[in-house]
């Protein structure tokens, strides 16, 4: 009778993804570029985040901006108004950004001169959490509209990001959501994550957003 | 739904761990998913069977453990266990925790039959 072996692997499943990312990361490093990855399900406002940071950042300014949509440039056409190179990833059905696209459309951008790198993720609160784009950091954005149970229903990426922007708080008057317990909830999936909150139709919470963005600039 | 993806980076990892031996020989996949990993079991199992069904690896199992999510005080060192979150640790009261596994992807292991 023959038996039945158990061979340990112990392997991420990801691990062409991985590896592709822990290359962008050191190429980031190396040239001294901060690497952002935002997510958020579709339409909590992270185009509207980014054009208001655009919009704010001195002219000069060695930023570049990565959208990730499933269809259409729509985003691509409203950041590249501010006068920052901006590319467009058309990802035809698919719920994530990954390593490999990054790095195709870094090849086109002439990233030996820019800092700074804001990613703007497929619209997608679970997907895009399992891939790596070699960023420094994940930030997640939750509107006040989705609910304060959130960070309980999609521990994932409140679990992986650095910080959670609350977007939208000019709408907290008209939306049952209590902003202390979304923050209590991300931080039983993520003791350690830092938070803000912000609207960028009004700008509220822009200063300290523009300051985190600058310390961790430093930090780099 | 990226589990579908998963499922089909789960196998063809699987098949690369093989070296030459024939697929039949293959019986199980151990798989270790962190319950806060992005990644939904069932959903994860279902598109696994999908995938396998009327191929060479048909009858291959594919057994998940799930890793829970825990704490670690950054002051005093002691682990918690995920269910017992309370925003402090029970041993010192340092609100410093960090969370630790949770976040699991891993193929672990196969099961092979002997030849
Ligand atoms: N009231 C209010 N509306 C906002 C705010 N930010 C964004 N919006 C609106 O919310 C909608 C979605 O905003 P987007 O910036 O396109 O959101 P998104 O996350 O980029 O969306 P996808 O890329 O499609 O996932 C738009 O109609 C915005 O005008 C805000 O701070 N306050
Ligand atoms: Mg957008
Ligand atoms: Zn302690």
């Amino acid at each position: 009778m023959s038996g039945i072996t158990t061979e340990p692997v112990g392997r991420k499943v990801l691990h062409e993804n991985e590896k592709l990312a822990a290359g962008l990361r050191r190429q980031f490093a190396e040239r001294g570029v901060l690497c952002l990855n935002l997510i958020s399900a579709p339409g909590s406002g992270k185009t509207a985040l980014l054009e208001k940071t655009l919009a704010a950042l001195p002219a000069g300014s060695q930023v570049a901006v990565l959208t990730g949509d499933i269809q259409t440039d729509n985003d691509a056409r409203r950041l590249a108004r501010y006068g920052f190179p901006v590319r467009q990833i058309t990802t035809a059905g698919t719920c994530h950004l990954d390593a490999a696209m990054v790095r195709r459309e870094l090849d086109a951008f002439d990233a030996g001169s820019i800092d700074l790198l804001l990613i703007e993720n497929v619209g997608n609160l679970v997907c895009p959490t399992s891939y790596d784009l070699g960023e420094a950091a994940k930030i997640v954005v939750l509107s006040v509209t989705e609910g304060d149970d959130k960070p309980l229903k999609y521990p994932g990426i409140f679990r992986k990001s650095e910080l959670m922007i609350l977007s939208k708080i000019d709408l907290l008057p008209y939306v049952p959501f209590d902003p202390a317990a979304a923050f209590a909830n991300a931080r039983r999936v993520n003791p350690q994550i830092e938070v803000l909150e912000l609207s960028s139709l009004t700008g509220a919470g822009f200063n300290e957003w523009m300051r985190w963005l600058e310390r961790r600039r430093s930090r780099q | 739904m990226h589990e579908l993806g998963i499922a089909q980076a789960v196998i063809d990892l699987a098949q690369s761990q093989l070296n030459g031996r024939p697929p039949s020989a293959l019986r199980a996949i151990g798989l270790r998913l962190g319950e806060v990993s992005g990644v939904e079991k069932d959903s994860l199992s279902f598109c696994f069977e999908c995938l396998v069904k009327d191929t060479e690896i048909e009858r291959v199992q594919l057994k998940i453990e799930l890793c829970p999510l825990r704490y670690r005080c950054l002051d005093c060192g002691r682990e918690i266990a995920g269910g017992e979150w309370q925003a402090k640790c029970p041993s010192c009261g340092a609100t410093s925790l960090a969370g630790e596994g949770g976040d699991e992807l891993e193929l672990a292991y196969l099961e092979l039959e002997a030849t």
